[in-house]
């Protein structure tokens, strides 16, 4: 027997907030956190900017020696679960910390400790790398370090599908919990980009702005990248409501389709199908969806062809409802993207607003959406849906909507 | 004009995408010659890489054809010359 999910907690690390009140007002008050990076050396890239957690230091979160244990992205991980799990304050016992799984999304992952070590033997001619250099760079290693960090003993793995990996990673725990497989599970994804190796490779695609990230607006030049990290609690209704616990929102709906096209060229039909999907899923008529937050990376190719698709899907409902691409507060944070994006809109949920793309100057036809130019707007959000479409063209969507009577 | 850049330019595109030298001319236009972003963005990584030369990504977008790929390396190799 299926069971409804909710959403009982979120934790937020990201440029915009290092915890998910100060996102939440972020996104209220449109603040972009794109500002020139410091954690790597900019002057032999043609980008500048980056969407850095600012002020972060690990030794408020960790013991020194964990700290050379754990990658940036990992340590997200483990933060943004830690007040994830404090804010639907669970009350953990043997039975439940085997019986919550842990999926997380990481698309980096810790290569950035790769980066340093591969700069030391290859550039340095030192003689070895630091030991911790393989289980620092796992991906998993976010998830290992929940568990390890919490004490969970249950399900636990991570999902790599590039800039759609915390969204697969939501959508999976979302089922596990649905079937019964789990009671509970902490779901979403971190990232920590910023290393010169990886910048250069971000370079080379030439998608990256060199200037700053305008989803929708015509006179956009590319993404931003971004890091951090969002981890979302879910569980059963009945067991949320038994204990007391604050709802969010419900999860719904979960849609998923490969495009089997081309390696980074978005599609339309891909999308549109996961979206489709996703309303199935959910038993939901598109009419019910009041806003989408969008993948928006601001390149010139996602901006388009997600407008077509969500034309494709939503048809007359386009114009009624509201698009907006939070990427361009907390920039683009790939396998963290969709966790943070799945936050902003059960925060938006919570607290009846639109949080605004910003950055936004010229209209595009092709672009021609409500994308709540660069001002939140309040509003009651009943229905809402989450895109993430990652190259390689694996695309996720998760849809959520307000608890009845709530 | 002078020719050997031209000639180097349609080499590297003809390496790079594995296609017959003759298909290319310097009127051809990426679409005639199914060359989408991905493909170009390989194209001018190799033409950096030949000419020792860094190409803007703003200049690379306003780029369709072979005739502006090779106006546009021509420029930056003049450019370096007179360094």
């Amino acid at each position: 027997m299926p069971q409804p999910v909710v959403v009982t907690g979120i934790g937020v690390i990201c440029a915009i907030g290092n915890t998910r009140e100060e996102f939440c007002r972020s996104l209220r008050e449109g603040r972009c956190g794109i500002a020139e990076i410091t954690l790597a050396d900019v002057s032999g890239l043609r980008f500048r900017n980056g969407a850095e957690v600012r002020g972060y230091q690990p030794e408020r979160y960790f013991e020194p020696r964990q700290i050379d244990m754990i990658d940036r992205f990992a340590q997200f991980a483990a933060i943004a679960a830690r007040e994830a799990v404090a804010d639907a304050a669970v009350e953990w016992t043997d039975e439940l910390r085997e019986r919550c799984a842990i999926v997380t999304g990481a698309c980096v992952g810790g290569q950035s400790t790769e980066d340093q070590g591969f700069w030391d033997v290859y550039k340095m001619g030192k003689p070895r790398v630091h030991p911790m250099t393989i289980p620092r760079t796992m991906a998993n290693a976010g998830a290992s370090y929940i568990s390890m960090d919490l004490g969970l003993t249950g399900p636990a793995w991570t999902v790599s599908t590039a800039c759609s990996s915390s969204n697969h990673a939501i959508g999976q725990a979302f089922r596990m919990v649905r079937s019964g497989d789990a009671d509970m599970a902490i779901a979403g994804g971190s990232e920590a980009t910023f290393s010169f190796g990886i910048l250069k490779a971000w370079e080379a695609m030439r998608v990256v702005s060199g200037d700053t990230c305008r989803p929708f607006s015509k006179d956009r030049s590319g993404m931003i990248l971004g890091e951090g990290g969002a981890m979302l609690v879910l569980e059963r209704l009945d067991r949320a409501l038994a204990r007391g616990a604050k709802v969010y929102c419900e999860v719904i709906g979960f849609g998923m389709s490969a495009d089997a096209r081309h390696i980074t060229q978005p599609s339309v039909d891909g999308p549109a199908r996961a979206m489709r999907m996703a309303l199935r899923d959910g038993n939901a008529d598109p009419e019910a969806v009041d806003y989408i937050n969008a993948h928006g990376t601001g390149t010139e190719a996602n901006d388009s062809t997600e407008t077509a698709a969500i034309r494709q899907v939503f048809g007359e409902h386009a114009r009624r409802l509201t698009v907006s691409s939070t990427k361009s507060m907390h920039g683009h944070a790939l396998g963290a993207a969709g966790a943070i994006e799945a936050a902003a809109t059960a925060l938006a949920m919570r607290d009846g607003f639109i949080p605004p793309t910003v950055n936004y100057r010229v209209p595009d036809p092709r672009c021609d959406l409500d994308v709540a130019p660069n001002e939140s707007r309040s509003a009651r959000i009943d229905c809402a849906m989450s895109n993430s479409f990652a190259f390689g063209g694996l695309n996720a969507v998760l849809l959520f909507r307000r608890l009845r009577g709530t | 004009m002078p020719d050997n850049v031209t000639e180097e330019v349609i080499d590297v595109i003809a390496e790079t995408q594995r296609m017959p030298r003759e298909k290319i001319a310097l009127d051809s236009r990426f679409e005639e010659l199914g060359l989408d972003s991905m493909d170009a963005v390989n194209i001018l990584f190799a033409l950096e890489e030949k000419f020792d030369i860094t190409i803007p990504d703003e200049a690379a977008k306003q780029i369709r054809s072979i005739r502006e790929m090779v106006d546009g390396v021509q420029r930056l190799v003049d450019a370096k010359a007179l360094q």
